[in-house]
């Protein structure tokens, strides 16, 4: 996993609640493999119409847009399927962050996993971004994950909670297997007293 | 004396291996259970070279990409897909992993098979690379689904970091009408507590209504834990839970039987303790209900109408529910029962089980399908049972098509999709934009509700279908 650098770049408004993995990354595309590549299959039905044409409405093909790197959601984003493939999607994609009021439980975790910084804020504050990046496409938002800060175009900042260990694993670029794997021992002591009192699993 | 402590605080702590100072937990998982998406997890693992720690902890069965047409790989025509339930076939050999496979009776939806099996116990922590998984809670267990890295790492080292979610309870009391099903109680919580209300917290399902409910029931209701944003839902083992258990193969026996008993006992909630969230429903007032809009949360009860967005309490809100309503082609006012429907999907994690047969088999006998209707059961032995039953015999006379297990139609992965367009009354969990196929209008109902649709071609409330 790449470390999480500080971040500056334009940031996408997604205005719409509960949007779901299967918007996301739709199943049908699952079968592929990691590492085939997953940014051209974000949001796919949202943003290419049957004939495999950009909809020139949808955010992401709006030149203002070009190079982004934040997305803006709204609440219970990527709610639904466990697919990693939606974080895939985003991280080919150039996404290096989300911000939201609320996320899907498996995506958020899955995020972690990849490198791509799953950022939660109050309701409100979230409403605000959406509208000042509504308001000026293609307006950056900084993030200091060190800090714990995103900065706004306005100039107001807003902090945002991060669990401490999640937050060293991203800041490091953690092999969280690895570093799990380290404490073999442990493990390992743990599965013996266990195993005495449910020994017939 | 211990604090009061919750179910779920209790098999948290049982399984915790190691909590860090800034509190991330490590906890052992007691069973995987992997299916036929979990290949990029196996390619993790192999390309890190490591091996699967627990082969004797973890459970294969193919069931997103099977055929429900055939049980030869054969039956897969498409080769990708084909591939990916071959590439789970060659991962349990190579793994010692225990496989039911393809031609083997105890095949089919992972969550249907887990506790069918008795794999699935309570007390237990169980993951598995589906976000269905808290299906497994219905026993007692915490059962919660996960990504694909997060199975290279259970499968690396039989443990997950988490941090622990926040404890909520939804009682349901009082006694359920006729007609009404665990289905229409999951849909009504959804329904009002929305699809985020459960976010960042693990639901235990309690009240009388529950507690009168078969595993079967219990089972339906955990499954759409997610749907409502949490984590897990699950609820406590009783006398219903320990019948259900004894002597599946998996079960304990004999003189562990008794000891597993005994820890099983201690399980549920200390009468003291305290949850952070809770909610109530009466029973006696849910109706059937079916789902209009593309959210699980959009359920409204069977004689409702379709929703005005001019009613909305916010912009945001109202627009959603405008690009919901265009998408699934409803007029805002119009009865629900009086919505058209092309076709009906009876199956899925949710409500595949013999008694989910039985209740459409009960609407079914010595009545017509009047559109396409496909019934899917959940397992090889959800299959043998019906047909014992002579189940299958009921829903063939009624022109539905009676086919082989796997999660089929709910997520259209083997190729059993909605044309576009097209409306579906789905027994599944899911009425996503595009999840039954391209295009595709799903309504969410029961087994009972899905039958009534069948026979009339419409949306209608089995209510006015039952028989003495």
């Amino acid at each position: 996993m790449e470390p999480f650098k500080p971040l500056a770049a334009v940031a996408v408004p997604l205005p719409v609640p509960n949007v779901d993995t299967d918007q996301i990354i739709p199943a049908r595309f699952l079968w592929r493999k990691r590492g085939d590549g997953w940014g051209h299959l974000l949001f796919h039905d949202l943003r290419f119409d049957d004939a495999g044409s950009p909809r020139p409405q949808f955010v992401l093909n709006r030149a203002e847009y070009r190079g982004a790197r934040i997305l803006v959601a709204d609440r219970n984003f990527a709610c639904g399927s466990s697919r990693e493939h939606a974080v895939w999607a985003l991280y080919d994609y150039g996404m290096r962050a989300v911000i939201a009021s609320s996320f899907g439980d498996i995506f958020f975790n899955n995020c972690l996993q990849n490198g791509l910084l799953p950022v939660q804020l109050p309701a409100e504050t979230v409403e605000a971004l959406l509208a000042a990046l509504q308001h000026s496409p293609g307006a950056q938002l900084g993030i200091d994950l060190e800090a714990q800060q995103v900065s706004a175009p306005a100039g107001d900042s807003h902090a945002f909670e991060i669990d401490p260990f999640r937050k060293q694993c991203l800041l490091a670029g953690t092999d969280e297997v690895s570093f799990t794997l380290g404490l073999a021992n442990q493990i390992e002591s743990f599965e013996e007293a266990y195993e005495r009192q449910v020994s017939w699993l | 004396m211990a604090e009061p402590a919750t179910m779920f605080d209790k098999i948290w702590s049982q399984h915790v291996i190691e909590t860090r100072a800034d509190g991330a937990t490590l906890l052992h998982i007691d069973r995987h259970l992997v299916h036929d998406g979990s290949g990029n997890a196996f390619r993790m693992l192999k390309q890190r070279n490591l091996a699967l720690r627990r082969p004797d902890r973890t459970f294969a069965t193919p069931d997103h990409y099977v055929s429900t047409l055939g049980r030869d790989l054969s039956a897969i025509n498409e080769p990708s897909r084909r591939a990916m339930v071959e590439d789970l076939e060659a991962n349990a050999r190579a793994n010692g992993v225990t496989l039911f496979g393809l031609k083997d009776r105890r095949q089919g939806i992972v969550h249907v098979v887990g506790p069918e099996q008795g794999l699935s116990q309570p007390g237990m922590i169980m993951v598995c690379g589906d976000s269905h998984t808290a299906t497994h809670g219905a026993v007692g267990a915490l059962a919660f689904g996960i990504g694909a890295s997060e199975v290279a790492h259970v499968l690396a080292t039989q443990a997950l970091w988490q941090q622990k979610a926040k404890n909520m309870r939804v009682t349901v009391d009082g006694v359920l009408a006729p007609g009404v099903h665990a289905k229409d109680i999951i849909l009504a919580i959804i329904a009002k507590i929305s699809a985020a209300g459960g976010s960042g917290h693990v639901i235990e399902y309690a009240g009388s209504t529950i507690r009168t409910l078969s595993i079967e029931g219990r089972l339906t209701i955990c499954n759409m834990s997610i749907e409502a944003g949490a984590r897990a839902g699950m609820v406590a083992p009783d006398d219903t839970t320990f019948a259900y258990l004894n002597g599946r193969p998996y079960a304990p026996k004999g003189a562990d039987w008794e000891q597993a008993l005994a820890g099983w006992r201690r399980l549920p909630s200390d009468q003291e303790a305290q949850f952070d969230r809770e909610a109530h429903l009466d029973a006696g007032e849910i109706a059937p209900m079916v789902t209009w809009g593309t959210s699980p949360e959009a359920a409204a009860p069977i004689s409702g109408a379709v929703p005005d967005p001019a009613a909305a309490p916010d912009a945001a809100r109202r627009q959603a529910m405008e690009s919901s309503l265009a998408y699934m082609g409803l007029t805002p006012g119009s009865p629900l029962s009086q919505i058209a429907i092309n076709r009906v999907f009876i199956g899925s994690c949710t409500n595949s089980r013999i008694e989910d047969l039985r209740l459409a088999a009960k609407v079914a006998d010595g009545r017509q399908a009047v559109v396409p209707t496909m019934v899917v059961p959940g397992s090889g032995l959800v299959k043998a049972q019906a047909e014992a039953e002579g189940l299958d015999v009921i829903f063939r006379r009624a022109g539905f098509e009676w086919r082989e297990p796997g999660c089929s139609m709910c997520v259209g992965m083997n190729g059993d999709l909605v044309a576009p367009g097209d409306r579906c009354a789905s027994t599944s969990n899911r009425n996503f934009v595009g999840r039954q196929g391209k295009g595709a209008r799903t309504h969410l109902l029961s087994p009972a509700m899905a039958a009534a649709a069948a026979v009339t071609g419409k949306l209608t409330d089995v209510r006015q279908l039952l028989r003495p």
